[in-house]
């Protein structure tokens, strides 16, 4: 038969040999190979306490963004809930009355947004749908939850730390993270 | 005044069993830790590291859940046997300890005492019959599982161990030839002063360090209990703290035997290339025999890493292949050894 490949090796199936049939020298080999490997670093990284590092357009969790003056961007324009191919996004708009400027950026806003996190394939298409630069995919990962209601993250989940009051949970929340328009 | 020499003689004899008995129960717990470390590491892994700081609590939290856990004795089997396994096992390993030089003597309270338990004059014959009674630990704890899979898992111990005794007992012979001596004190004093054994009888040590892997049931004779033909062998039905005694008596045993090796082959508490003459004059009888004592706890360590440096090395021998090596190979290797000694010895004459 012709032989598909030129890879193909033939099985060796000669006797051992009376220094093959000792064992030891084989074992003595293979005892200085685990020998060596106790001399190398390993190369786990303590999970809790240290973290891989991500490559700067890693989409983690999602985060509502906020504007310089602590107010929020999004305005309940659906665009993102449109744009996700998993249709994990919901959101019900409602009308900013006065006093209320200092809270949302604009006249329209969302009174309420979710996303199923179990849902969300973190495709990031709502981040780059959002023509508010409103939400975008954070470096953070890995939720965990008893119940599935749990995955479904509200607006209190998501909304980034207001950048006036809590100026470092803000930075912590943005991170390094690189949008890629 | 009589009797209270005698008391005296009782209560060090008594205060000597519980140090080596409990030193014993902690070097073997953690055996335990130090097989996970050393696995780990050759393996470029880090191994168990929460608890405690390098995770040296490791041992006691594996301790703790071994007695929390729920004791579960089956129906179907012979309780009594069932007891009497595990017990076996460990009273079987812990009792070989009685008959090994820890270290020389100590001069305490005015009264010398012989850092060993028993100087009995056939030591190494009576570590040999301890030794074959650890056997029946496993045979009948895995008869009375009344479980197919235990029970092959005993049946190959009872072959295994009875098939390597005998090499054993043979490049032992030869050894016993060249030192003279059934004591394991006195063949520890004959290497003192001249050359270790392991210098004059290496083929024997070989031998002899096959066949203890062999009898302590480790990698690459671990057929008894191989996890993944007998899901773990003559232990499958046991748990709780029964199965507990189970996995110590193999550590203890690896200790013990690793003990018994360095007092056979390797000088025994000797420290090498010191005059032991000049270093008692030095710091006095007392501080020397503790730098004994660590000395041998050094060598017999030595063996346990050995120990855990085969097993996360080589695969487990298939059956027929631990058949042939023991009886075709090491048995006619072993007498081999022995002619030749013998010829030696006589030809020295």
């Amino acid at each position: 038969m012709q032989a598909l490949t030129n890879r193909a090796k033939p099985v060796d199936r000669r006797p051992m040999t009376l220094l093959e049939r000792a064992y030891l020298p084989a074992i003595f080999k293979g005892m200085s190979i685990t020998f060596g490997h106790m001399f190398k670093k390993a190369p786990t990284i303590s999970y809790p306490e240290v973290t891989r590092p991500f490559s700067p357009v890693f989409r983690g969790l999602h985060i509502l963004n906020r504007d310089e003056e602590g107010r929020e961007n999004c305005t309940a324009c659906g665009l993102c809930a449109v744009a996700c191919p998993a249709e994990a996004i919901t959101m019900e708009a409602a009308e900013r009355q006065p006093g209320e400027e200092k809270l949302y950026r604009e006249e329209k806003y969302a009174a309420k947004y979710e996303i199923n996190m179990l849902r969300c394939i973190f495709c990031g298409l709502c981040e780059e749908a959002c023509p508010k630069d409103a939400i975008y995919l954070s470096e953070t990962f890995a939720p965990a939850n008893f119940q599935r209601k749990g995955f479904i993250y509200g607006k209190e989940d998501l909304l980034i730390p207001n950048p006036v009051t809590e100026p470092e949970a803000y930075a912590k929340a943005k991170g390094g993270r690189v949008v890629v328009k | 005044m009589l009797l209270s020499i005698d008391l005296a003689l009782i209560v060090e004899k008594l205060v000597l069993i519980v140090v080596v008995v409990m030193s014993s129960l902690v070097i073997a717990m953690y055996a335990t830790f130090a097989e996970r470390k050393v696995a780990a590491i050759m393996q470029d892994r880090i191994g168990p590291n929460r608890a405690g700081p390098g995770g040296i609590f490791q041992p006691l939290a594996d301790g703790l859940k071994l007695f929390f856990k729920e004791e579960i004795i089956p129906n179907f089997s012979s309780k009594f046997l069932f007891i009497l396994g595990p017990s076996l096992a460990m009273l079987t390993a812990m009792m070989t300890s009685a008959v090994i030089p820890w270290g020389d003597t100590v001069t305490l309270f005015g009264r010398e005492i012989h850092l060993q338990i028993a100087d009995i004059n056939i030591g190494i014959l009576y570590v040999f019959g301890v030794v074959s009674m650890g056997v029946y630990g496993i045979m009948i704890g895995s008869w009375a599982s009344n479980n197919k899979f235990s029970l092959m898992g005993g049946l190959r111990a009872a072959s295994q161990i009875i098939s390597y005794e005998l090499a054993m007992g043979i490049a032992l012979i030869a050894l016993l030839m060249v030192t003279g001596t059934l004591s394991l004190k006195a063949m520890v004093v004959g290497q003192m002063d001249g050359y270790w054994n392991v210098v004059k009888q290496p083929l024997g040590f070989l031998i002899f360090l096959i066949c203890v892997f062999a009898e302590c049931n480790r990698t690459p004779f671990d057929l008894p209990e191989a996890e993944n033909e007998l899901i773990g062998g003559y232990h499958t039905e046991y748990s709780s703290m029964k199965l507990g005694f189970y996995l110590f008596a193999e550590y203890i045993n690896m200790f013990i035997s690793s003990a018994v090796m360095v007092s056979l082959f390797f000088g025994g508490y000797d420290i090498p290339f010191i005059n032991d003459g000049h270093m008692v004059e030095k710091i006095g009888q007392n501080w020397m025999a503790v730098a004994h004592v660590f000395m041998f706890l050094f060598k017999a360590f030595f063996f346990v890493f050995f120990f855990m440096w085969v097993r996360w090395t080589i695969p487990r021998f298939r059956y027929d292949q631990l058949m042939n090596l023991g009886w075709k190979v090491l048995i006619p290797l072993a007498l081999f050894n022995m002619l030749v000694t013998g010829a030696v010895i006589l030809a020295l004459q």
